[in-house]
């Protein structure tokens, strides 16, 4: 079933996702560098989550009711700490630490660092793995909460993704919602050059997966795919493809010619906020 | 062939199953340590559970799966996977052990056990047959460098079980510890010999089984029952042997092994079930090194050569490649 998501909650996702971008580039004008462009790609995918999807507490990320979110990617730790930051699990003043010595946020995700980092992800294509193994401990102790895996389109291209993937499906892991960022760019090039992993519905469908792809860029659209993938009544895993552009919101990255890891000037970094900020005040659509 | 070859009686060793005992005909022997210690442990740790990847019954899994179905899962031939759910589990707070063979472990899912579970120190006990030479089915299956391979990982406590009885004080000492644990593990009828001397498995402890002035080995896993061995036979000889028995290989008991070193002088002899590289003997060189401790007399190596080795039947094996008692106690004999 579809519904419409209202109004309000729209502007309260775009208003989260608009802070999510903020608080990326802020960090990345810290550090100079970072995945600032998944960052942007990704945040509209994270508003939903951390404002709409998750149960979690922000006073106690170890909640043991709380929603599992695992980030495989671990070089997208600076979209995941600007997530916790809207979450409130992570306090407005580490944001300036970010990459620094001693920080809690490092430039690549670690469990032992973070509050709310779930897991150490960054060898690409462990996430899924570890996500299955939380499933099947989460439903043995009869705790309703879901895993949720998020990995890039590179990640594909590992062995041990399938091996999760028939794994997950065989244990009729109902509690399972892997969400699949599909920016067509990884480490040499685009995708579809370096592995091509088209028709990717297909692929997860013949896996035995509930699948839906969604324009990972449209709040309304990745509201009712959530949901969707919630809600779904068969015992059987669930994937959220989500084509995101990136450096979306911010126009003149998301024209930079397109790579693994978008260069942004000393002073560019001022400039895509002033963007960011003025396209959010004009109330220019997420 | 000719007729005379096709009738001549030649006795003819078999190549050695991978589930075949490495019991000797006349040594007495207990089921499925592990299996039977494992069934045991979960009556009192319900965090406990079993996961492999296809190999249940090669690693004697199957007691455990058996009585504890709802605490067992199965993995599937990948061993990535099993690593990585390993991990998952462990971070809801069970205790899995996992199994599958020791060079799909420590070559195939290297990566897992590193990220997944070392670095977040998480609870995973990962038990894997076949170490060493303890197959003749040749390098796909013989893990003659998992104890090099994973000695690099911080934080991973690394056993290798002489015998049954080993193994049975093994499977809950690894789940009273916190953090990683690898256990090279014997499955089938595995040879019981500790139980004659008084002695009890600690995980990081070294434990002299016998005393001896001429000779002091310093063994793990097999090999251990092997030096016992070496040391009756070679008494016959008028040779003292004593021998360590150091079933932790990571951390090392370099106390106890540094004062037996140092307490008379005596031939060392290091011997492993294992390749030249990377295994015991070059823990306890390293220990010697980093101390500045010199060895009161010479100090040799028994270990597998670094090479694939061959297929073919065990004892043949173990003493083309220097493993068998014999040829320990000649090893022995001419460094003396």
């Amino acid at each position: 079933m579809t519904t419409t998501t209202s109004a309000d909650k729209l502007a309260q996702l775009r208003a989260a996702a608009y802070r999510i971008r903020r608080y990326a580039l802020r960090m990345g004008e810290v550090q100079g560098q970072g995945y600032i462009g998944q960052a942007l790609g990704l945040a509209d995918m994270l508003a939903v989550a951390y404002r709409h999807a998750l149960r979690y507490d922000p006073t106690n990320p170890q909640w043991e009711q709380r929603d599992r979110f695992l980030l495989s990617h671990g070089h997208y730790a600076i979209a995941l700490y600007a997530a916790l930051l809207e979450a409130g699990i992570i306090a407005q003043e580490e944001l300036e630490s970010y990459g620094s010595d001693d920080s809690r946020l490092p430039m690549s995700g670690m469990a032992c660092y973070t509050p709310g980092m779930e897991i150490s992800g960054g060898s690409l294509g462990q996430g899924l793995a570890i996500a299955v193994g939380t499933a099947l401990g989460l439903r043995h102790k009869g705790n309703p909460a879901f895993v949720y895996n998020s990995m890039s389109d590179g990640e594909l291209d590992e062995g041990a993704v399938w091996e999760a993937a028939l794994s997950a499906a065989h244990h009729q892991l109902g509690n399972l919602i892997c969400l699949v960022d599909i920016n067509n760019q990884q480490a040499d090039g685009p995708s579809s050059q370096v592995l091509g992993f088209e028709p990717l519905q297909d692929k997860w469908a013949a896996f035995g997966w509930h699948v839906q792809r969604v324009d990972g860029n449209d709040l309304s659209a990745l509201v009712q795919a959530f949901d969707s993938a919630r809600q779904h009544a068969a015992p059987q895993p669930r994937v959220i493809l989500l084509d995101t552009l990136m450096g979306k919101g911010v126009p003149f990255l998301e024209q930079r010619e397109k790579n693994h890891f978008i260069r942004v000037e000393e002073a560019e970094w001022q400039q895509a906020i002033a963007i960011l900020d003025a396209a959010y005040q004009q109330g220019e659509p997420a | 062939m000719n007729q005379s070859a096709s009738t001549s009686v030649k006795p003819r060793l078999k190549t050695s199953a991978m589930i075949a005992s490495i019991a000797g005909d006349d040594q007495r022997t207990e089921n499925a340590p592990f299996g039977f210690a494992l069934k045991a442990l979960a009556e009192q740790r319900p965090d406990v559970v079993g996961m492999t990847a296809d190999l249940a019954k090669y690693t004697d899994l199957h007691i455990f799966a058996q009585a504890w179905p709802e605490r067992f899962f199965q993995m599937g031939m990948a061993e990535q996977l099993l690593m990585g759910a390993a991990g998952g589990m462990a971070k809801e707070g069970f205790t899995p052990f996992v199994t599958t063979y020791a060079v799909f472990a420590s070559r195939r899912a290297y990566d897992f056990i590193h990220q997944v579970i070392a670095e977040e120190n998480l609870d995973v006990k990962i038990a894997c047959a076949l170490p060493g030479l303890t197959t003749g089915y040749g390098p796909s299956h013989q893990a003659t460098e998992d104890v090099a391979i994973f000695r690099g990982i911080p934080g991973l406590t690394i056993i290798d079980p002489c015998d049954a009885l080993d193994i049975r004080e093994a499977v809950p000492a690894m789940a009273a510890h916190r953090g990683p644990v690898y256990l090279r593990l014997l499955r089938g009828k595995v040879p019981l010999v500790l139980d004659e001397y008084d002695y009890h498995f600690e995980i990081g402890k070294a434990k002299l089984l016998r005393d001896g002035n001429d000779v002091l080995i310093i063994s793990s896993g097999l090999l251990t029952m092997r030096a016992l061995e070496v040391a009756k036979q070679l008494a016959g000889d008028s040779v003292d042997v004593a021998v360590l028995h150091s079933p932790t290989i990571k951390p090392l008991d370099v106390k106890t092994i540094l004062a037996e070193v140092q307490r008379k002088p005596r031939l060392v002899v290091v011997a492993e079930n294992h390749a030249s590289v990377g295994g015991l003997g070059e823990a306890v060189a390293y220990a010697l090194l980093s101390a500045g401790v010199q060895p009161t007399g010479p100090l040799r190596h028994i270990a597998l050569p670094d090479a694939f080795l061959d297929a073919g039947a065990l004892p043949t094996l173990h003493d083309r490649y220097g493993i068998s008692t014999d040829r320990m106690a000649q090893a022995i004999k001419a460094w003396l």
